[in-house]
């Protein structure tokens, strides 16, 4: 019988880590994610595995990459300052084709910011981050079983695309609890001949971002945009009552599970409102923002920041339906009834019935 | 079946501790439940409250701004947490510390739960918590105080489990508590 | 004529390093150092065994030039990625080979740090008082008066600070085990860098922590020098600023 347990987002994550094979984490203490450095402390030498609290997030994300390049499963967690420090080591991970799990439980910005829940990531996660025109498949998990599923799923998928890949919640999917139901992890991991694991009977592996041939570095560049077009067929989002939706919500992680409850009391009051949640951000639902765009008559995009996937929605809508948006800034929390009263002013804009 | 609560208080008073055993109870129950801390910074001292969303379907918002019962357990979560409860809902008050008259609240059920008295009378007054937490499941009839007995292994460090014996009395003097008030 | 004389042969290259010319600069030590580290990499037997991070600046292309496994870390990274790879890897022999920029101006807090932990890895590090690869700019460790492209008037103490002396910074810390600094300037000098780098192989294969050996090295480009005129500075100017010899030697009996 599948065991249910009562814990904490972050807890999830650095559950689903170690049931995934991760047996190397590196990382440092931000809020709103220590709880997952402080979990894997104890719970990586109980499984024969490495902790090791880095000096920096910098030098954190750069263990990971030698860790990484012998072809360990490994990763590494932050909240949204130390993600952007971290963003010179995902640009090498992303260049030298290196596996890696960076988990973001994103707090406000910008600079200091503050601890509250911001989504104001979603451009530095989506658009890769640091410097160079690369991508990190991004995945956003709404709830605590989610984290452990996502994280599970996100070293599949950086070793199936030999690719960073980033886990973006934020402080409050870090800090719920709920129930969550543990999983056996059976996928048999498959050799990664690339890795370095000492030059025996063959010539050094070199994994290396720097090309310096004449044409070596486009076509480097080339493949890995052929790569990242290939993630599409990754492509997750869940949707909530659409069917018949006259107006579609869009929202991704913590407002795309509180918007659940906003549709709730908006279908109480007879209005056909839905949602659509995208779990990837990259690669990003676009074909099904794009059929929902013909379908419904007007999509509206909520965040927790002023205003960014609502630039996806409406490059993927194409313009078949209006898209509107409502953006709560960092501070407040926005509850159901905020964000419904936001749909209706949206439902009576668009002369809706 | 949908229940959510604010639970409120002193930092000390135990209550994250509160909504942690309630919502460990609703997962072995087989309810979808979320809990929700408050996002503060002091461990001691300040208000504390955390959010507590049970349902048979799964929980959208963790956070809730009029919530069906708030269970507050000082003056400045009552002033805080008893306007929000909506008209149909039930707030419960720690009648140690907070007095008629001193918040106000739309909610047609108020119960006033005398926490360290019958804490005392368990023997222990830190066990205030868990008196109104045995209230709350009886006035609301969200769970059964045994589901919360069964839930305490789980939700308490197992250094607390010599505790468990007494912090089971202290619930079923809450819940007595609130039956006999019914009666009578 | 008799037949042919019997020849011996008293010098090959290392078989951890690949048979392809140099691209550093002539008169550059970089080459002699490459040397000295694949000839221990060979004397220990680790040639299928080591996994080596390579640094930014000249030397980023040592995967180039040995023939063993190797990660191309971040500018200054490289103490973290090789203790991700020891991490991973315990068994393996595990070096980085890092110039001063890269080492003691922007990866100072990772070379710092790796040491404290007892990282049981070695550091080459290759000392030539300034930034090689970008076009000779001021170093952490270009000495005063010296001109760079950024240092026109001479590094000056008042603006820029007195020149970092790594090894004895390092030898402060209780993680450090074996440190030690070196030239390839003499015959003599280089005999010396080959026991240092052999006792560093040492304190590694054996596990006994933290090894590190920096040689002080020329730059005839742009230092503005002859090949001749530079190897002279490092065992002048050079050595008199930062003295060679062992720093610490923990297991020393």
């Amino acid at each position: 019988m599948a065991r249910r347990v009562m814990i904490k987002g972050n807890e999830a994550i650095a559950m689903g880590a170690i049931e995934a094979g991760c047996r190397y984490y590196f990382g440092y203490p931000i809020t709103p994610q220590t709880d997952i450095p402080e979990y894997l402390s104890a719970a990586m030498p109980k499984v024969g595995g490495v902790f090791l609290q880095a000096e920096s997030e910098v030098a954190a994300i750069n263990m990971l990459l030698g860790a990484a390049a012998t072809g360990v499963r490994a990763m590494t967690s932050s909240s949204s300052p130390g993600i952007s420090l971290k963003q010179e080591g995902i640009s090498y991970l992303a260049g030298s084709q290196i596996p890696g799990v960076i988990v973001n439980m994103s707090r406000s910005g910008p600079g200091l910011g503050g601890i509250h829940p911001s989504q104001g990531d979603y451009f530095q996660s989506t658009r890769g981050g640091g410097h160079g025109d690369y991508r990190t498949l991004v995945l956003a998990p709404s709830t605590a079983q989610e984290n452990y599923d996502l994280t599970m799923l996100a070293f599949d998928l950086a070793d199936k695309y030999r690719n960073p890949v980033m886990v973006l919640g934020d402080a409050l999917i870090g800090q719920i609890k709920e129930p969550v139901e543990l999983k056996t992890y059976r996928k048999k991991l498959k050799e990664k001949p690339w890795a370095l694991t000492g030059a025996k009977g063959r010539h050094g592996h070199i994994l290396k971002s720097l090309f310096l041939a004449d044409g070596e570095l486009t076509d480097h560049n080339w493949m890995l945009a052929k790569k990242y077009k290939s993630m599409e067929k990754e492509v997750r989002f869940e949707t909530y009552r659409a069917e018949d939706a006259q107006l579609l919500l869009v929202a991704f992680g913590s407002v795309g599970r509180i918007l659940r409850t906003s549709v709730d009391i908006l279908r109480d009051k007879g209005k056909a409102v839905g949602l659509l949640r995208p779990i990837t951000l990259f690669p990003f639902p676009n074909k099904a923002v794009r059929q929902a765009a013909d379908k419904a008559k007007a999509l509206m995009v909520m965040e927790m920041s002023t205003g960014q996937m609502v630039e996806d929605v409406r490059l993927a809508a194409e313009c078949a339906c209006p898209v509107d948006f409502y953006g709560r800034p960092p501070g407040s929390i926005p509850t159901p009834d905020e964000l419904a009263k936001e749909a209706m002013k949206i439902w009576r804009k668009r002369g809706l019935k | 079946m949908y229940f959510d609560t604010i639970i409120a208080g002193f930092g000390g008073q135990g209550v994250l501790l509160m909504g942690n055993v309630l919502a460990y109870a609703a997962m072995q129950a087989g309810k979808q439940v979320t809990y929700m801390p408050v996002y503060g910074v002091e461990m001691r001292g300040g208000t504390a409250n955390c959010t507590v969303v049970v349902s048979d379907r799964p929980v959208g918002s963790p956070i809730i701004h009029e919530p069906v019962t708030a269970v507050v357990m000082n003056r400045p979560s009552a002033e805080k947490f008893g306007p929000m409860v909506k008209k149909k809902g039930q707030v419960f008050v720690n009648a140690s510390l907070v007095k008629q008259g001193q918040f106000e609240t739309r909610a047609k059920r108020v119960s006033w739960v005398p926490t360290l008295e019958l804490a005392n009378e368990v023997g222990n007054s830190r066990l205030a918590n868990m008196v109104m937490l045995g209230a709350v499941v009886q006035g609301s009839g969200v769970l059964t105080v045994q589901q919360l007995a069964e839930a305490l292994t789980g939700a308490l460090d197992p250094r607390y489990h010599k505790m468990i014996p007494a912090n089971v009395q202290a619930l079923e003097a809450g819940a007595s508590f609130v039956s006999e008030q019914k009666a009578a | 004529m008799s037949a042919k004389p019997k020849m011996k042969k008293v010098f090959d290259r290392p078989k951890s390093l690949k048979d392809v010319p140099y691209h550093y600069c002539p008169g550059c030590h970089h080459g002699v150092i490459h040397r000295l580290v694949a000839e221990q990499i060979d004397n220990f037997g680790l040639k299928e065994n080591t996994l080596a991070a390579a640094s930014v600046g000249c030397s980023v292309l040592m995967y180039d030039y040995f023939d063993v496994d190797v990660v191309e870390s971040p500018h200054g990274r490289a103490p973290a990625v090789p203790t991700g790879l020891k991490r991973a890897k315990p068994d393996s022999f595990v070096f980085t080979y890092q110039g001063d920029g890269d080492l003691a101006a922007i990866g100072t807090a990772e070379i710092v740090h790796a040491a404290n932990r007892g990282e049981n890895i070695t550091v080459v590090f290759v000392n030539n008082a300034v930034f090689g690869m970008t076009g000779g700019q001021m170093a952490p460790t270009t000495l005063l008066g010296q001109v760079t492209t950024t240092s026109p008037y001479g590094r000056s103490a008042v603006t820029d600070g007195l020149p970092i002396r790594v090894s004895e910074m390092l030898s402060t810390l209780e993680g450090t085990a074996y440190a030690a600094r070196v030239a390839v300037d003499n015959i003599k000098n280089l005999k010396k860098a080959k026991a240092a780098l052999k006792r560093a192989f040492t304190y590694q294969t054996k596990g006994w922590g933290f090894s590190f050996v920096e040689f002080l090295s020329s730059c005839p480009t742009n230092w503005k020098m002859s090949a001749e005129e530079a190897n002279a500075r490092v065992g002048k100017e050079m050595a008199d600023y930062f003295p060679l010899g062992v720093y610490k030697d923990v297991r020393a009996n």
